[in-house]
This record gives structure tokens, sequence and C-alpha cells, in this order.
């Protein structure tokens, strides 16, 4: 018989410290992301092929070229961090479409039912969608080795790496779900996605640096979270002059925060 | 079943944009009862299942599930009921303990009881045997048996069920009636739930609310309601017929459409 009394959010023992329930839940959104994956892992295979040839046939081609002005750094080299952030926007920019999924299934609803709160899981998907980019980041990194691409190494260095793939994941996914909060509908996400994906990528300095863009694009560039993605992880790569890490962080910070407020408040739009 | 009231519902209103999907509704449950709200598409069901399990806010009213309020204290509710919606609600890539497991922890039960209460709940739906295998590879009726556990783990008091059956076979539809019957006697648990199907609220529950366009237009058991249209010889779906009106439907959209296809499909 089930007569036991059913478990408040409050009441049991171990769990009875709020703060701690709150992380509880956040980890268990993201270990339901990984369970997926691992039953299912083909996704982050199929991902891997388009960071794998931008490098592989534009960075060897443009490489060759020498159009674009890199200082002391190889193209490649200079490429491959703003592939690995144009990784880590693709994949993050669409995981909005996740959670409409998982409310046209239904089983965005039965989560809301259980005593999780809002907020927790909301920061949870957002933090699950870093998964998905580090996965990226482990396949760029072990090409770039394949392909003796200078890259500055240290186990620092790949902790920071690390951390700032988690926070553009965070942002941009964080992104796409406000977007995902006001459209609702997956078709309209697919088009959204798709629109805001190639302005961002070609107006940051992933390509190219931004000192050869016109006035007009690097006004542009500066607003664009995109850029601070992909200097934070040039400086940490390649370690050119003209980068600010800190300041990357700062920005990521401050404008995830601020996409996470965004989304506590818009998500209940999802739910109707 | 007792006189205790476990779910209390007073004057509940909902609208979406100009379109007044709730209109001050009324009922009470009684613990241990199976009670049913049936009605045609669109006549609100959904939405005020959605209330009552504080996926919704209502824009007037209030319920009282449990001694909790839905309004002033929604997580208590949320740690009380079990829910299970109309669409599909478990991951097909997960296995279904995995399912089991991943809930057991947004419930917040501790370590031991998470295992103790898998096994309990696997035994209780059949599924001990295809525990470890991928959802996708169930029939539908395993998959709803696996999304009433998922929703009996944290033992709750009430049991919400929308649509419980919809896109099953007859013969996995009598098996999941065996099981939600199997739960409001041997474990006293009220069963609150929502359908289409006239013949599935006459066999469960022992209380009917038939809603029409956001309103209750009766309530009763399945006799009363019979001998409440003059004729105490008829069908329930003449019962049906009476209150909802015997016209098709004009609500729902294409999305409510669309989704209760491919749940269907899903399932079936």
């Amino acid at each position: 018989m089930l007569h036991e009394p059913a478990v408040q959010p409050n009441d049991s023992g171990k769990y009875g410290n709020q703060i701690f329930l709150f992380f509880f839940h956040v980890w268990t959104i993201i270990e339901m992301e990984v369970r997926k994956l691992r039953q299912d892992p083909t996704e982050l295979v199929m991902r891997g092929i388009q960071p794998v040839l931008w490098l592989l046939i534009f960075g060897q081609a443009f490489s060759r070229l020498r159009a674009i002005p890199t200082g002391s750094v190889s193209y490649e080299a200079f490429l491959t961090p703003g592939i690995l952030a144009q990784s880590i926007t693709f994949i993050s920019i669409f995981y909005g479409i996740t959670i409409i999924w998982d409310r046209d299934l239904g089983l965005l609803q039965k989560i809301m039912v259980t005593p999780i709160r809002r907020p927790a899981f909301i920061l949870g998907k957002m933090l699950s969608a870093s998964i998905r980019s580090i996965n990226q980041g482990v396949i760029i990194l072990l090409l770039s080795v394949v392909m003796r691409i200078p890259l500055e190494w240290s186990a620092g260095r790949i902790i920071g790496v690390i951390f700032t793939t988690i926070l553009g994941g965070v942002f941009f996914s964080g992104l796409s779900m406000v977007i995902a909060s006001l459209i609702k509908t997956r078709e309209r996400m697919m088009g959204i996605g798709q629109v805001i994906t190639m302005p961002l990528f070609f107006s940051s300095s992933a390509l190219y640096p931004v000192q050869i863009m016109p006035d007009w694009l690097r006004i542009i560039a500066t607003i664009n979270p995109m850029s601070y993605l992909v200097d934070g992880l040039r400086n940490l790569l390649i370690n050119t002059a003209g980068t600010h890490l800190f300041l990357d962080w700062c920005v990521l910070i401050g404008a995830s925060s601020l996409i996470y407020l965004l989304n506590c408040l818009l998500f209940p739009r999802i739910l109707r | 079943m007792n006189e205790v009231k476990t779910v209390l519902v007073n004057n509940l209103t909902k609208g979406f944009d100009n379109i007044m999907a709730v209109s001050g509704i009324n009922f009470e449950v009684y613990c241990g009862e199976c009670f049913g709200l049936i009605g045609p598409n669109g006549a609100g069901k959904s939405t005020t299942i959605k209330m009552l399990t504080t996926l919704l806010p209502p824009d007037d009213g209030e319920a009282v599930i449990n001694g909790y309020s839905i309004v002033k204290n929604p997580a208590g509710v949320r740690g009380s009921i079990g829910y299970v919606p109309q669409l599909l609600s478990v991951d097909g890539a997960m296995t279904g303990y995995e399912n089991l497991l991943v809930f057991s922890k947004l419930y917040g039960l501790k370590r031991k009881q998470r295992e103790e209460r898998i096994k309990r709940v696997l035994d209780i739906t059949g599924l001990e045997d295809a525990a470890h295998r991928q959802v996708k590879t169930y029939s539908g009726g395993m998959v709803r048996r696996l999304e009433i556990g998922q929703a009996i783990l944290n033992y709750p008091q009430v049991l919400f069920l929308d649509e419980p059956t919809v896109g099953l076979d007859p013969v996995a539809r009598k098996t999941i009636w065996k099981h939600i019957e199997k739960l409001r006697c041997e474990q006293n648990m009220t069963i609150l739930l929502t359908t289409h199907y006239m013949e599935e609220a006459e066999a469960l529950c022992s209380r009917i609310a038939i809603m029409n366009k956001g309103k209750i237009a009766v309530m009763g058991t399945a006799r009363e309601l019979r001998e409440s249209t003059g004729n105490p010889h008829a069908g329930m779906d003449d019962v049906f017929a009476y209150y909802a009106g015997a016209l098709e439907s004009q609500e729902g959209d294409l999305r409510d459409a669309s989704r209760t296809r491919r749940t269907a499909k899903r399932l079936g």
C-alpha cells in the first residue's frame, strides 16, 4: 500500500534546504539531457560535421590565400576559436526548439507539476545546452591537434575554454528560450534561428579581425555577444594581443544573467 | 471513499483572449473517489486540470487540494499530487527506469527512497521486465502505464489523469482502466480524470460532471445523469448529447487536433 504521506517540497530532511534542492533540481535537468544524449549520441556526431568542414576546407583554403591579415598567427589558428564560437552559437540558438518539442509532447507540463521551481528548470535547461557545446569543443580541439594547428595548451587554458564555452552556451540557449517563449511554434523557431545565425556569425570577429571591418560593421561587432565569445576563446587558445578575457567574461556573465531573468518572466507563456 | 473533501473548487475562471475557457465552475471531490470531467473538445476540461495542477493561474476563483491553495501555495499542491497529461510525457530516448529515476529526483526523494519506490512503482505498473529498455520500444499501453508510474512516485493523495486512454486500442484501454481502479481501491487514491469516452467515465467514475462551453452543465452519478434527462433508459452517449449538444463541437484548433493525432499515432 502507498500509505506514506506524499513528499512535500520542504518536508524531507536531507533536501530540506531549499537552496540545496534548487541546485539538485538544476543538476537533475542536466542529468536528464546527458542520459538522453548517452542513449542516442547520433546528434552529437552529426553536429560535429559542420565545424570539421569549416576548418578543413574554408580554413585551409583561406590560409593559403593569405587574404586576411592575422598578425603572427596562422589563419587556421586564428579561425579555430571562431569556429568553436560558431558551433556553440549555432547549437545553442536552436535549443529553444527542444523546449517547444517537450511542451508539445507533454513532458514539459509533467515536469512543471513536480515540486521543481521554474527558475531551477530554466537554469538547468540553459546549462544543458552547454553539454552539447562542450562536445563540439572536444571535436574541434581534437581536430586542431590532428591538423597540427598551433594552439596554446595548458590545464588552466583548457579549464578557461570550458568555462567560456559554458557561458556562451548558457547565453545563446537562454536567448533561444526567450524567443521560444515569444513565438511558441517549432516552424517559426526554425525560421528565426536561420535568420539570426548568419548575421551573428558574419558580424562577429569569428572569420576576420575587427580591425579590417568597415566602421558600421565594427559597431555591430561591438554589440554582438558572439564577438565576446570569440574574443575570449581567442585569448585562451592563441593568446593574441588586443583580446580582453576579463571583459569578455563580464559581458557574457552580465548578458546571461539578463537573459535568465527574462526567461523567468516569460516562461509561463510557453505553458499556455 | 469517505466524506473528506480532497479537492474543493470554488468559482474557478480562466479566459484566453476573448474566449472564456472556464467560467466560474464549482465542484468537490471526496477522498478515495474517482471523479470524471467529460465534455466535447474545447469544453474547458484540460484548462480546468491545468489550473488545478498549477500549470495555469486562474483569472478568478480558488481551488484547494489536500489543504493547499492553488493560488497561495502552488508548491504545496505540486508536492502532493500526480499528473498524467493528455499528451505523451515520457522521454523515448531514455529507459523506463531512467524516466522514473529522473522524476523521483524531481520529487526530491532521498537515494534510498528512490530505489524503493521505483521498484514498487514498476511492480504496480507491471513494467519490471521492460524497465531497462528504451521507452521508444514500448507499446502504447506500456507507455501510459509508465506515465502513470511516474506520476505516483511521490505517493500522491490526488492523481489527475487528462484523457488517460486517448489513442489506445480497446485491450490496452481496459488494462489502463484496471490499473486506475487498482490505484483507487488498493491505495485509496483520489482520482480526477477527464475523458471523451462516456463508457470510460461510467466504468471508472463514481460521479461525473459534464462540461460544456466552460461551464458544468450537470453533475452526479451515472444513474442520476440518466434520470436527469427524463429518460432513465437513456444510454450515456444520449446523456452526453443531451447536455453537450448533439452538434459537432466548433471548439479546439488545428494545434489541438494535431497534438491529439500525434499522441494517438505515437501510442498506437
